[in-house]
């Protein structure tokens, strides 16, 4: 199933994404891509609808289980092989964390329930598995508390605290996307998967989010890897970005850089747009498409 | 040798019956993803109505088999359709869209409503019909005196089953309601938002299966000769294991399923013991659902996240 | 805004009397196809077969009911669909209705419990009225039980009546063939069902929640079968008889013990009275409710607890923050199946006769019903259904034949009315203090 060799993954780098592929019976969802995520970087994963790039999520937390390809995550933790690993034990060692694109919270539970159910591990090891804190035992109580500060830390930076006892499902929708990444930093991750977070927030809400995971990054120095549509997400706050079409990488590199390639122009303007362009232009585009391709071989990121 | 083509005979007249619940187990499910608790028991108002009906022709006086029978299968697909599509109405329906368990509930309680209502209105004792079809062909006579027996009526049953699965597959696949269906199947939302009426798409299907479920009515009373309240539930199970087993949302695989559950409970009552039959039809359900979760003929599903 | 609503209201009042006319004949015909038949026709026994009696009157009933009860549906419709909804008030009202809610069940809560400490000592008490106590109180365990697996960790079990019948038929055979007391087989039936639970759930867990329900209903049933035919082990359909009674600490409950031994009356100087068993059996099953009661608010507050209650909202969500589904649904299942079990050894000492009619598959929707109506995950739900449920049933012994008509209709009827039940409202296991660092947790 799996590439053979050793991992190539160089210092540096924490998430090491080797040759994925997908195939849903005949169809082929993600068809050999291949990048890489750092630690303390934001890392954007872009592309028209259909570009693979929910899949990609779905293969690096285990909700499927890639066709072939190597995902490794080496972090501070140890060295884990995500695409043999079940994906709850993802979340719980390798400790990546993720959000929804139709956002999964605990609606009929409070919000503070839901940040403390993310440390469920913690806390379970600290209840003795439940048998010491039947009886209420201090250990249990004091990890309790630990895990609401931690909860009343992260509510404070999703401006929630007023909201904490409420139901979840009860919250507008622009601060049910920011609970889902509370909930997500209260597993204490390394990596964490962004599932189109701006999707339906407004102006003021997506500048707020810019700022929440400028500061995720900047004051956790964790890595992020986040799909987006919102191009202006996306170029304000990446430090890389890798492009998907029709399953396939067509383009990865700086921020500046990916937004002239050639390629990801045509893919988002899409095909039949190339017929409206003045025939200067879409000489000028042909042109430009061969170098392009080949640049792209040798692996974007330098 | 002979006593094996005896139940093999047998077991493909059982599995016919359970094929026919099976289908409207099948098609409720793949369109609405609900398992409908009560459709053992709209079969089993299927097997009342037909009894009924034929009490009533008796009365009358029309003795041409063939054609009280014809009567008995259009009044009893007719009324018990009735049934199906009240059901989805008042107990389904309200709950499109409500929290998940919700429906399950809602049908087990229409399921035990029936039961009751059945049982209330015709009386809790077991109905027995004389013979209607009778005769049959004898063959292959054992030195023993042993013969292998194919009645008519068996005859009818798989008859019946074969042309009524051929007509259903054909409107599954040729007519407007069958597409319908498919794309209510596919994507509820998307399919109103072109322009199919979703309600009356889910209503037919919960018609079309009540109506299949009312002609295996038929057929278990005339096969066995009686009925009583009590028999949808067992019924109801093993046609749903049945589905299953076939992968649910396939018309193919509930025929498949029902004539594979027909056999094994005919071959395990004939060769092992009879007591433990329901066991064994259970014992397949539950290693069908965990080593095949999408059954013989059903798609993989792939979890949407 | 207010005038605009006003107008609104008025606006919209009026009655399309034609359109509701129609709809309600519509209504009545296609309850005239439905009882035509079933009802319009009963099959009699005849003396050369089956013969068919008309009772065109219950049909005409039937189609006026309906008719009737469809024009008042459609006034009530009428009246309350252009209710003005302003948000902020809706808002007051849910929540004032929430705070009602919990005084409601600070106060009501205790006064029930003391309530059913002292009800032996009324003078109201008779045997009667302990029986059927005794009865809604076996039921309120099964229902707090069933609740652990149903309302809290949402999965649906169909067969909980095994687990019953797994502890009840345990006691029975320890208690026949080992001679051991009720007091050591309590906890060993609680065991056997647990690891019964164990057994059936680890399997069948990773299935979804339909698929679950209906294996959790096969494996019931299989149960039930196995003891019905099993005759060596279980005596079959004659049962289990002669399970002996519990004792006071190994007093017995009876008139006249064997020379040497005391009893009960004997030892504590007492004038023999039959109901002293059964005040003592109401005490046993009342402190085994409470017990399970105490579990499971306790067990709520933790991590497991909040786990199943993430688990039932969404299951994908649990995956995704590292929570092990299969692990965390199996401790439902196995702790809702031990206090089945619990459950269960009670009712073989209470009867001291057990068969396997006393778990069949309606048993499991009767539990379930409690558990539905009473509202998802409300331990205080299961109680007010138990009561209305099994208390009023034994109210209306008359119209025994109704019972379960109306139970099935009561099932639909809620389910469409209030899909989460009737007190489904939920308090949060953990507040938020407002002091940073304050107090721990209450």
């Amino acid at each position: 199933m799996s590439v053979d060799g050793p991992p190539t993954a160089t210092a540096g780098t924490l998430l090491a994404v080797e040759h994925l592929t997908m195939r849903f019976g005949g169809l082929l969802a993600i068809d050999d891509v291949s990048f890489d995520a750092r630690d303390g970087e934001i890392t954007a994963i872009i592309g028209p609808n259909g570009a693979g790039k929910t899949t990609v999520f779905n293969c690096l937390t285990g909700f499927y289980k890639p066709t072939s390809g190597r995902l490794t995550l080496q972090a501070g933790s140890g060295l884990f092989l995500l695409e043999r690993m079940e994906d709850f034990r993802i979340a719980q060692q390798a400790k990546v964390a993720r959000t929804f694109q139709n956002i999964r919270l605990f609606p009929a539970m409070s919000v503070l329930e839901n940040l403390v159910v993310a440390q469920h591990n913690k806390l379970m090891r600290a209840s003795g598995y439940t048998f010491a804190g039947l009886f209420g035992l201090g250990v249990y109580r004091h990890a309790e508390q630990d895990a609401v500060e931690l909860a009343r830390y992260w509510l404070e930076q999703v401006h929630l605290t007023a909201r904490a006892d409420d139901n979840a499902g009860d919250l507008p929708y622009g601060d049910q996307r920011r609970l889902e990444i509370a909930r997500a930093m209260c597993t204490e991750p390394v990596l964490l998967c962004l599932d189109e977070p701006a999707a339906g927030l407004n102006h003021r809400e997506s500048a707020e989010l810019n700022e929440l995971l400028l500061f995720i990054r900047n004051q956790h120095r964790i890595g992020v890897l986040l799909i987006e549509h919102d191009m202006s997400v996306v170029m304000g706050i990446s430090d890389h970005i890798v492009v998907l079409d029709y399953g396939r990488k067509i383009a990865d590199g700086e921020p500046a850089a990916v937004r002239n390639d050639p390629n990801v122009i045509r893919a988002y303007l899409g095909e039949e747009e190339d017929e409206a362009l003045p025939p200067e232009v879409a000489r000028d585009l042909a042109l430009e498409q061969g170098p392009a391709d080949g640049g792209d071989d040798a692996g974007g990121r330098a | 040798m002979e006593y094996f083509v005896q139940q093999l005979i047998n077991g493909i007249t059982l599995g016919s019956i359970y094929g026919l619940i099976a289908i409207g187990y099948t098609m409720v499910y793949g369109i609405i993803g609900m398992i409908n608790f009560a459709h053992g028991d709209i079969f089993m108002i299927g097997a009342f109505v037909s009894l009924i009906t034929i009490l009533l022709l008796g009365m009358a006086g029309l003795s041409w088999i063939p054609l009280a029978l014809l009567i008995t299968l259009i009044v009893a697909m007719l009324l018990t359709s009735a049934y199906g599509w009240t059901v989805e109405r008042l107990a389904y329906r309200p709950l499109r869209g409500s929290f998940r368990l919700a429906p399950l509930i809602s049908a087990i309680g229409m399921s035990i409503f029936l039961q009751n209502y059945v049982q209330l209105a015709q009386g809790a004792r077991v109905k027995p019909l004389q013979p209607v079809v009778q005769g049959g062909f004898t063959f292959m006579e054992r030195p023993d005196g042993f013969t292998v027996s194919l009645s008519y009526m068996q005859i009818v049953i798989v008859v019946v089953t074969i042309a009524l699965m051929a007509a259903f597959s054909l409107l599954i696949a040729r007519t407007s309601l069958g597409r319908a269906q498919r794309a209510c199947e596919q994507d509820r939302r998307m399919a109103a938002l072109v322009g199919i009426n979703v309600d009356r798409t889910i209503s037919l299907t919960f018609v079309m299966g009540a109506a299949l479920a009312a002609v295996a009515g038929m057929m278990f009373l005339l096969y066995y000769g009686v009925i009583d309240f009590y028999i949808g539930f067992l019924a109801g199970i093993k046609a749903f294991t049945a589905a299953v087993l076939g992968g649910i949302g396939s018309l193919p695989g509930a025929m498949l399923g029902g004539l594979l559950i027909g056999l094994i409970e005919t071959f395990w009552s004939a060769y092992f013991t009879i007591e433990y039959k329901d066991v064994a039809a259970f014992g397949i359900l539950v290693l069908v659902l965990i080593f095949l979760p999408t059954g013989l003929l059903g798609k993989p599903e792939v979890e949407k996240v | 805004m207010v005038v605009r609503t006003l107008n609104g209201v008025a606006g919209e009042f009026r009655l399309d009397i034609p359109a509701i006319l129609k709809d309600c004949l519509v209504s009545a015909l296609i309850a005239l196809a439905l009882a035509v038949f079933i009802i319009g026709l009963r099959t009699t026994d005849g003396s050369g077969g089956l013969g068919l009696d008309f009772r065109w009157q219950a049909v005409g009933i039937a189609v006026v009911g309906v008719f009737v009860g469809r024009f008042l549906l459609n006034l009530w419709w009428a009246r309350r669909t252009p209710k003005p909804k302003v948000a902020t008030a809706e808002q007051g009202v849910a929540a004032s209705a929430a705070e009602a809610f919990k005084t409601f069940v600070k106060v009501a809560a205790p006064m029930a419990v003391i309530g059913a400490v002292v009800l032996p000592w009324m003078p109201f008490a008779d045997r009667y009225l302990l029986d059927v106590s005794i009865l809604v109180l076996t039921y309120i365990m099964l229902g707090w039980g069933l609740n652990i697996v149903v309302g809290l960790a949402g999965l649906l079990d169909l067969g909980y009546v095994a687990f019953y019948a797994v502890g009840a038929y345990s006691y029975a055979l320890l208690a026949l063939y080992f001679d051991l007391s009720f007091w050591a087989c309590l906890p060993l039936a609680g065991a056997f069902a647990c690891l019964f639970g164990i057994l059936l759930g680890f399997p069948v867990l990773r299935l979804r929640g339909d698929y679950l329900a209906i294996v959790t209903l096969g494996f019931g049933e299989m149960i039930r079968v196995i003891l019905l035919n099993w005759y060596e082990f279980t005596k079959g359909p004659d049962g289990l008889s002669g399970i002996p009674r519990p004792s006071f600490f190994g007093l017995p409950f009876t008139r006249r013990v064997p020379e040497g031994t005391e009893s009960f009356h004997t030892f504590f100087d007492l004038d023999y009275s039959s109901l002293h068993r059964i005040i003592f059996l109401y005490y046993v099953i009342l402190v085994l409710a409470l017990l399970t009661n105490w579990f499971t608010l306790r067990l709520r507050r933790l991590p497991i607890g909040r786990a199943w209650e993430a688990l039932r909202e969404d299951e994908i969500a649990c995956r995704s923050l590292g929570i092990n589904p299969t692990n965390t649904k199996l401790t439902a299942f196995a702790i809702g199946a031990m206090f089945g079990g619990f459950a269960g050894s009670f009712f073989a000492t209470r009867q001291g006769f057990i068969s396997p009619e006393s778990f069949t598959f309606i048993e499991s929707a009767v539990i379930l019903a409690i558990v539905v109506l009473g509202g998802m995950g409300s331990q205080v739900g299961v109680v007010v259904a138990a009561v209305l449920l099994i208390g009023g049933t034994e109210l209306f012994r008359g119209l025994d034949e109704y019972r379960m008509l109306a139970f099935g209709g009561a099932m639909v009827l809620i389910m469409v009315w209030r899909p989460r039940g009737l007190l489904a409202h939920r308090e949060p296991t953990l507040k938020l203090s407002p002091a940073p660092t304050g107090g721990g947790p209450p």
